[in-house]
């Protein structure tokens, strides 16, 4: 459903990634691991046409979106909903006002619709009653979840979360890992997810992917990636100290 | 002498790129006011945020220039027996000048740069990103609106700062320099033609696109936290007093 071909991008003469290839499958959720700053975000958005590569690809059910004219790209991206790091919601709205933005612009439903969907989708990530309040009100999971209800008020085909537990605390964390779970279960999404938080991929990835020194250096299942052989790889998931990657350059 | 002229070179083109940046902002906020949806409410908010919440300090600015304009003109003209000219100084330098100028900088430190750090906080804290990624075209969005407030609010700004500048060169002269009532208002009207008063309306609208169009810009285009805000803000100021004051020159030379 989602492929990226041979994608290159600098930034002012820095190389964050060197060939990127990665294939994401018709409702498979897929999560790509990295250490800070190796370009992970830089990845993601590449998919959303946020930006664009230097060199290579970038293909949505087998559409290239660089040769899409602009109201392609926008019917694209209808498709897609993405779950930023720190949610991104629209500070100068409401919490209700943010959830059913995307309905407002791009639907005809009338406010009483569109009323009834935000509440069903706050309900659906287990905040109930709080259309009305500010995002500076909210904590940085209800932010999360609030920022999950946004990007599923449009019932995507394709959800895309950027590093979604990431400052969470541990039961909040796994709050989000559930309803990934459930977005795939209920909608039948495809996913891609980047973290590093690797409890939360191994509970949420159908495979994993590991970007290191800008390219993908191994896919697999969360059993393949646990007990590979990978060195780098292997540094990583275990979280240790001493091997190749503190030698190396990217972290 | 070489690396001299690797400077300029590199000054130079990094100058012509922001103006090229610039310009292609401009050019898509003008489609995007022209393109469905039409975007009415935001508009009129923007109205609200660029044209009344400026109301107050525009109003204190002209009426104090217009009396300390009085009280001036008053104390050269004396000089040579034309205190009755004060009228048509105060008017003229209103209208042609000081009304849609000062209207303009007092704009740009309200409003332009509360535009820059709107837009410079949402664009580092991603919300711009959000609204790319749900299908919405954030410069339709967010700068379409602001261009289009600050193109029609800064005329109406301008012109109040005019009546109010005018009327207190009125107060100040009459009650205070002692001027005839009478022969002021006739003084003020006689010399002051339509193309007077068009002028300063035209130049406030320029003013308008460029007070707009350079907060969204450097808002827009903002980077690296808090820091990036900050200086995406000032460099709003900065710019649109610069542009404002070279475009008011060359307006007036060119077309008045």
């Amino acid at each position: 459903m989602i492929q990226l071909i041979d994608i290159h991008k600098s930034f002012r003469n820095k190389q964050v990634l060197k060939g990127v290839n990665l294939e994401i499958k018709r409702g498979e959720s897929m999560v790509v691991i990295g250490g800070s700053g190796c370009g992970k975000s830089v990845l993601m958005k590449h998919i959303m046409g946020l930006i664009w590569p230097d060199r290579g690809r970038v293909l949505i059910e087998g559409r290239d979106i660089a040769s899409c004219s602009r109201w392609e790209l926008k019917e694209i991206r209808k498709k897609f909903g993405m779950l930023f790091q720190g949610a991104a919601l629209f500070d100068s709205m409401t919490v209700g006002q943010n959830v059913g933005f995307g309905l407002k612009e791009h639907t005809s439903l009338s406010k009483e619709e569109i009323r009834k969907r935000v509440q069903e989708k706050l309900q659906m990530v287990g905040l109930p009653g709080i259309e009305d309040l500010r995002p500076d009100e909210l904590s940085g999971g209800m932010k999360k979840r609030v920022g999950l209800a946004r990007a599923i008020a449009m019932e995507p085909e394709i959800l895309l979360y950027d590093e979604p537990t990431t400052g969470l605390d541990p039961i909040m964390a796994d709050v989000i890992n559930e309803l990934i779970i459930r977005m795939k279960e209920v909608y039948k999404v495809t996913s891609l997810t980047i973290t590093h938080d690797m409890k939360s991929a191994y509970k949420i990835a159908d495979r994993i992917g590991m970007l290191y020194d800008g390219r993908i250096i191994e896919v697999g299942t969360p059993e393949e990636i646990q007990n590979t052989q990978n060195p780098i790889v292997r540094q990583f998931i275990t979280g240790s100290a001493k091997g190749p990657i503190t030698e190396g350059a990217c972290l | 002498m070489r690396k001299i002229l690797e400077k300029i070179g590199e000054q130079f083109s990094r100058l012509l790129a922001e103006a090229g940046r610039l310009s292609i902002l401009f050019g898509q906020a003008v489609v995007g006011i022209f393109s469905p949806p039409f975007r009415l409410e935001e508009s009129l908010l923007q109205m609200e945020e660029v044209g009344v919440h400026s109301l107050s300090v525009t109003l204190i600015t002209g009426a104090f220039t217009g009396m300390v304009l009085a009280l001036q003109t008053y104390i050269g003209f004396k000089r040579f027996n034309a205190e009755s000219l004060v009228g048509t100084v105060v008017a003229l330098s209103m209208t042609r000048e000081l009304g849609p100028v000062l209207t303009g900088l007092v704009v740009a430190a309200r409003a332009g740069s509360s535009i820059a750090a709107e837009l410079g906080t949402m664009r580092v804290t991603e919300q711009i990103d959000a609204l790319t990624t749900m299908a919405v075209n954030p410069i339709e969005y967010l700068v379409s609106p602001r261009l289009l407030a600050g193109l029609v609010m800064l005329p109406l700004l301008t012109a109040l700062a005019n009546i109010m500048g005018i009327t207190g060169g009125y107060l100040v002269s009459v009650y205070i320099l002692g001027a005839n009532s009478l022969v002021y208002i006739r003084r003020t009207f006689d010399y002051l033609t339509y193309q007077d008063i068009y002028s300063g309306i035209f130049k406030a609208a320029v003013f308008g696109v460029i007070i707009t169009v350079v907060g969204c810009y450097k808002g827009f285009y903002a980077e690296g936290g808090a820091h990036g805000v900050g200086r995406a803000t000032t460099g709003a100021v900065v710019m649109s007093y610069m542009l404002i004051i070279i475009s008011n020159y060359i307006i007036t030379a060119l077309f008045f």
